[in-house]
């Protein structure tokens, strides 16, 4: 096959597919709907399910359920559909089930405008279910990146038996770039579960070391463990001991720790002999790598730093950068969020300047060439 | 007889169940279990799930894969389950509040597919595991926590509720009728397609007590009182049936569209007759 114009909605659900994707489960909502539609259309011809659920809480649930039955599943939603499916995302992490959610950012609070990009859910990914959690999630910005990101976030949700959350916006949703899907390469191979023990009495599928996850077998196929979201033992037995307990909340922080090198992933680039560097990520990021490119070109020394790994957020990397330059741009289309984990990370003596995106636009490009000149001159 | 299924279908390291003394669910438990030795169940190859309550403590102790899921939506955990294993048999417990209040939308969804799973819903009347407040199936004028003046709502009517819906089979039993119980569970478990099954059961500590119920025996001869089999309801007045609920197989449709069998079909088209 050769180029084909595709939405990044589309793309997602072509990655999710070849990463072996079975069960779709949800509720349509503005901007992700497509990927639904497209599910519907494609699942069932690579022997997949489709279902439209009643709403986006019973969507994560039904996909929770299908995979403990043993299959790949996903969901996706936008901001508001995202704010329902947070209990049971709560509930994934504890009983620790592989599960995509993919969380097409619009304008809100509240409705918002339903068609206008955003980036304000960033910190919901990161805490809206209650509860002690960790949280992986991965932000593409282009067609293509769609495609290899939903792959990524299939294999590391199987790894560390958790939930992982694909973070897109309206734009990179809807924005439509040539890509030829059956010559990207790289594309990741997702791990089986398993292999389970022959013995299937007493399986303890929560018996695993402080920094690993728990391995499920599929339900109903003579392993006879029980699944829950209370503190649980290793056989998945309601507990209320207070050393297994932390044992427990710990392990689910520290299956994610261990890997913590391995699951980051950033675009770095030009940064080397940089004075200021920009930090933005989705489709801001595409503003902000025009306005670099623009800005080298009068041979102005900006730099540009995209985490893709948006969760957990790469802090080492963008730390070691803080100690060369004494400026940093974040642009993001919210009051600021991702910039509280940017302050977070830096050093002491580097400034941090944050672009609000909050009209319901793309941030422009010359917008960001702006504010580098001027953070420069002073 | 029971010692014997006991041992074969709960897991005994698990008991004694957390269940007060005199509650109906243990009786109901008992009755699942006469069902699961009549109908063959094989246990490897079924899931039972359950949502949060008194009623949703059951999965721990069956010897079975079972999930504890979140308040209110074991069914849509049950539904996503059941469409991708056509080869397990999915049976979801639940109580009132949790199948009909928080639960409502996933309950009449879950009967309007018909899709292959059996819902049994222990009706205490009654939220009982947060100590007694109103539920939807609490009677107009009785007295809760939160109801402390009596309930100024009407109780829902489960069976006609799964009825509109569209579910192909619904039962009500009682806990003093636990032969019924059996036959309906079992019936129920058989059933290609949506099966609901309701159980009214007693809730002596938070409901009975503030409810002018001496003791559990009491409220079991009330719902004895109360209960009218299905044939004798269909010469019956709705006057008379005032006050009365009706026991046995409500409904019990062919099983022709159950939702599973339809995705099947749609895949086999596709993939040419393999799966």
């Amino acid at each position: 096959m050769s180029a084909k114009l595709i939405q990044g909605n589309e793309a997602v659900v072509y990655g999710a597919i070849k990463a072996g994707l079975k069960f779709f489960a949800g509720y349509p909502i503005t901007p992700s709907t497509e990927i639904a539609e497209m599910c519907a259309r494609d699942l069932p011809k690579v022997g997949g399910v489709f279902i439209q659920m009643e709403d986006e809480i019973s969507s994560i649930a039904a996909c929770i359920g299908a995979s403990l039955g043993g299959f790949r599943a996903m969901s996706a939603t936008s901001g508001p559909g995202f704010s329902l499916m947070q209990e049971n995302i709560g509930y994934a992490i504890m009983a620790e089930v592989s599960v995509i959610i993919v969380n097409v950012q619009r304008m809100g609070p509240s409705t918002g405008i339903a068609t206008a990009p955003s980036q304000s859910d960033y910190m919901q990914v990161r805490w809206g279910t209650h509860g002690d959690h960790p949280m992986v999630s991965f932000a593409p910005f282009s067609v293509e990146e769609c495609f290899t990101e939903v792959v990524r976030a299939f294999y590391w949700s199987e790894r560390i038996s958790s939930v992982v959350v694909l973070l897109l916006d309206e734009v990179v949703a809807h924005m439509r770039e040539g890509i030829d899907i059956d010559n990207i390469k790289d594309v990741v191979q997702i791990p089986e579960r398993g292999p389970f023990p022959e013995e299937k009495e007493g399986y303890r599928p929560y018996r695993v070391e402080i920094d690993k996850g728990a391995k499920l077998p599929p339900l109903g196929t003579g392993y006879r463990f029980n699944v829950t979201g209370l503190v649980h033992d290793e056989l998945g037995f309601p507990v209320e001991n207070p050393e297994k307990t932390e044992f427990l909340i710990k392990r689910l922080h520290n299956k994610v720790d261990a890997v913590e090198d391995e699951i980051t992933s950033y675009d770095e680039r030009y940064t080397e002999d940089a004075e200021v560097i920009v930090i933005s990520y989705g489709s801001v990021a595409r503003s902000s790598l025009r306005a670099v490119r623009e800005l080298r070109k009068n041979n102005v020394r900006v730099g540009f730093f995209r985490p893709i790994t948006v969760w957990p957020f790469p802090s080492k990397r963008v730390r070691e950068l803080s100690k060369n330059v004494k400026n940093i741009i974040v642009a993001e289309m919210s009051m600021g969020q991702m910039v509280l984990e940017v302050r977070r990370s830096i050093v002491e003596n580097c400034n941090v300047t944050l672009i609000q995106g909050i009209k319901g636009e793309l941030i422009t490009p010359d917008i960001i060439y702006n504010t580098v000149n001027e953070v420069i001159s002073k | 007889m029971i010692g014997e299924l006991v041992k074969r279908y709960l897991r005994m390291d698990r008991l004694p169940h957390m269940w007060c003394p005199g509650c109906g669910h243990g009786i109901a438990l008992g009755a699942l279990l006469r069902a699961f030795d009549r109908v063959k169940i094989d246990k490897d190859r079924t899931v039972i799930l359950s949502g949060i309550g008194c009623a949703s403590r059951v999965v721990g102790y069956l010897d079975f894969s079972t999930v504890h899921t979140t308040h209110g939506r074991a069914l849509a955990f049950a539904t996503g389950l059941r469409l991708v294993r056509d080869d397990v048999k999915v049976i979801v417990i639940m109580g009132d509040g949790d199948a009909l209040a928080i639960g409502g939308n996933h309950f009449i969804h879950a009967c309007r597919r018909n899709i292959d799973i059996t819902a049994i819903v222990l009706n205490n009347q009654i939220y009982g595991m947060t100590g007694g407040q109103s539920s939807p199936t609490t009677p107009q004028s009785m007295l809760s926590t939160t109801t402390p003046y009596g309930n100024f709502a009407r109780a829902f009517d489960f069976c006609n509720l799964a009825i509109g819906a569209g579910a192909t089979y619904v039962a009500r039993a009682t806990t003093y009728h636990v032969s019924l119980m059996t036959e309906l569970y079992a019936s129920a478990i058989k059933h290609h397609g949506f099966s609901f099954v309701e159980t009214f059961t007693q809730c002596p500590v938070n409901y009975g007590r503030r409810n002018k119920f001496p003791d559990p025996a009491s409220m079991l001869k009330y719902m004895k009182d109360i209960s009218v089999p299905f044939k004798v309801a269909q010469n019956m007045g709705s006057d008379e049936l005032q006050g009365k609920i009706v026991i046995g197989e409500l409904i019990k449709e062919k099983e022709d569209v159950e939702l599973n069998k339809v995705v099947r079909e749609r895949i086999m088209k596709f993939r040419g007759g393999a799966q």
